[in-house]
């Protein structure tokens, strides 16, 4: 699909009746119909995918995933099961039962409107639908209609409505228009989660088989190999070894990493695209040189091979089972802790849902850094520390060595990753390493960063091509900071946590900024560590040269 | 899934124009019919190598090489790479050497 040139999308942007256009709708919002055309949903799940989840992951649970089949969203027809407005109802009805917060969500809303100018997709698209407060209204209404007793009485009157085939089609366009980023919950003077809104909307739609490939292959892969990717322990080990040479190349220094090591102290897991893709790659070879500066017994494993989590894009049962490895395999192995890499979604999974759904991880310590003896005490429970938190205590320490002028031919700025900021509350850490690793740091505005962070407008596994102008879109706000420091202080580096942020802020970036380059925090952290022994550096981890060394 | 016609040979692709059953329905035909909707002009030796070098990787390991492994085994630098796909690696000559696309958080 060919993508509009960036001056053409950003004045198409709402043109309907819009908070942003200031015309008043004449309709009431849900006569406006959902149309499906291409470029605006991203493709449904194979057949045979959706038969695997039946099949291998879930067999003890059928119907978790509708009847596996082809359709269509441009169709009329989505070959849906007999019954299927009943089974999205006994869906909710369960669900309201069991998650006491979806029925505080449904209650609790006034419609203030503080979330409706602050989602991203809102801003990039100006689709009425897209704010949160109705984005939530699209669950919302049906609930009113079927269990209040307002709506019950009133129905219409009260803002309910039935269940009918054009609410199925709104779910489907506009539960696949969130990434769950949470920054509207940060302004909710109720606190209410529009990510988990988006969560159950998708959770019910999976129960009459309506999904999209690029959430339900990846999640099948991770059933099978243990990672998204779908690399097998000896591919996922030659990429390792790999990076390992292009190290070599690099510093003079050989690293020798482990891999299923029993008994090593701790088990260092990170998203599988680190060991495959750029510039995930770099952000790897970082954490190899790291490791190997401060002696650090670790293993690598290849089962447990993946932090992302695309259960959480789809469903409980599926968010707990690919969660359920990280600690299967360090019970395993007899590690001590997990160290987790940058990966974005991963920390929500693992501050918010892990302990319960798979702990208490009673066999692991309480992690504690082998090299400066800080306890993470924030991590006594789930037993497992971010890279950023553990790389900026070593510093704080003075126990890595480091050379900050590598970082010279890099003017970077910080991109917070959605989930590490909003889930975890991890704000300082990787600013406190950014600065202590490169000369050049800005900040992008104010309400742009930290809690109120912009997404990069493709997570939740909508890092799907044939969305692109969705994507480039949604990611439109970040982008618009992004070249705020460009024209403002040159910065040429948008360095991230995130592992889908290091895919798509790279598409987001050749789209509005070409010319800045994306990075994880701890490649940058590799450029700068002076290794003992090593050889005189003439260039980055990607083969770059170094500020000086360009002749 | 759509099905593709091309010089007698039937093929059934996704939606991207990937082969769905990947080498088993792979054959000439479709790497003459991935050149047409490619653009790629003659077709050389060094499409070749680049179309052998994945489908050996793909059988020993069940996805596509990283990019840098494509480009260390070919001897092809990216810039090469790109001259000969121009849409790239990922899409042009996984396309044509009959591979899925890689997914994931990429």
């Amino acid at each position: 699909m060919a993508i509009i040139k960036a001056d053409k999308l950003g004045v198409s942007v709402a043109k309907g009746p819009s908070l942003m256009t200031g015309a008043v709708p004449k309709n009431d919002w849900w006569d406006v119909p959902a149309t499906f055309k291409p470029g605006n949903y991203a493709y449904p799940a194979k057949k045979e995918i959706i038969e695997y989840h039946t099949q291998k992951t879930f067999p003890s649970h059928p119907g978790l995933f509708g009847q596996p089949r082809d359709w269509d969203p441009e169709s009329d027809d989505w070959n849906l099961p007999e019954g299927w407005e009943k089974i999205i109802l006994n869906g909710l009805k369960e669900r309201l039962d069991k998650f006491r917060s979806l029925k505080i969500f449904m209650d609790c809303c006034v419609r203030c409107g503080a979330c409706a100018d602050k989602c991203h997709f809102f801003l990039g698209t100006g689709d009425p639908k897209n704010m949160p407060v109705l984005r939530a209204e699209l669950l919302r209404s049906v609930y009113r209609n079927d269990f209040t007793l307002g709506g019950k009485i009133l129905g219409k009157m009260a803002g309910g409505r039935p269940m009918t085939f054009g609410v199925l089609k709104e779910w489907f366009m506009y539960y696949y228009q969130c990434t769950e980023c949470r920054r509207c919950s940060v302004f909710c003077p109720y606190g209410i989660d529009t990510a988990e809104i988006t969560m159950l909307g998708r959770e019910l739609l999976h129960l009459v088989g309506v999904n999209i490939n690029w959430i339900m292959e990846p999640a099948a892969n991770s059933n099978r190999t243990g990672n998204h990717m779908g690399l097998q322990p000896h591919t996922f080990k030659d990429n390792i070894v790999y990076l390992c040479d292009d190290i070599e190349e690099i510093t003079g220094i050989r690293v020798e990493p482990t891999f299923n090591r029993k008994g090593a102290e701790v088990l260092f897991i990170t998203p599988s695209a680190d060991v495959f893709a750029e510039p995930g790659i770099y952000t790897a070879m970082g954490y190899l040189l790291l490791f190997h500066h401060i002696g650090l017994d670790y293993t690598w494993s290849t089962y447990a091979s993946e932090g992302g989590n695309f259960g959480l894009f789809t469903n409980n049962e599926m968010m707990k089972k690919l969660n359920g490895k990280m600690y299967a395999e360090a019970k395993r192995l007899g590690v001590k802790w997990i160290l987790g890499g940058e990966c974005g979604h991963m920390w929500r999974v693992l501050h918010q849902y892990m302990d319960t759904m798979n702990g208490p991880a009673d066999f692991l310590q309480v992690p504690t850094s082998p090299i400066t003896g800080t306890r993470f005490d924030n991590a006594a429970s789930t037993k497992m520390v971010h890279i950023s938190e553990f790389t900026a205590d070593l510093i704080k320490h003075g126990k890595l060595k480091l050379d900050p002028k590598r970082n010279d031919h890099r003017i970077a700025t910080y991109h917070d990753s959605c989930n590490p900021a909003r889930a975890m509350g991890l704000l300082e850490e990787p600013r406190y390493v950014l600065k202590n690793v490169c000369n050049n740091f800005h900040e992008m505005p104010e309400n742009t960063i930290r809690e109120s962070t912009f997404c990069c407008g493709s997570g939740t596994g909508l890092n799907t091509d044939e969305i692109m102008e969705l994507r480039m879109r949604a990611g439109l706000p970040r982008a618009n900071a992004v070249k705020y420091v460009r024209e403002k202080h040159e910065v040429n580096m948008l360095s991230c946590v995130c592992a889908i942020d290091r895919a798509t802020l790279t598409s987001l970036n050749n789209y509005w900024n070409p010319d800045v380059e994306v990075c994880g925090v701890s490649e940058l952290v590799g450029n700068a560590l002076v290794m003992e022994g090593e050889k005189e550096r003439e260039t980055g981890l990607r083969f770059e040269p170094l500020a000086g060394m360009e002749g | 899934m759509p099905t593709i016609e091309h010089n007698g040979s039937s093929f059934t692709v996704d939606e991207d124009g990937f082969l769905t059953r990947g080498m088993e329905e792979w054959n000439e035909h479709w790497i003459d019919y991935v050149k047409g909707v490619e653009g790629i002009g003659d077709l050389t030796d060094e499409h070749r190598k680049v179309i052998d070098t994945l489908q050996d990787y793909y059988k020993k390991n069940g996805i596509a090489p990283m990019v840098r492994i494509l480009s260390k085994t070919t001897g092809f630098p990216l810039k090469r790479i790109y001259e000969l796909f121009p849409s790239g690696p990922g899409k042009g000559a996984c396309k044509m050497a009959g591979l899925p696309k890689p997914t994931g958080c990429v």
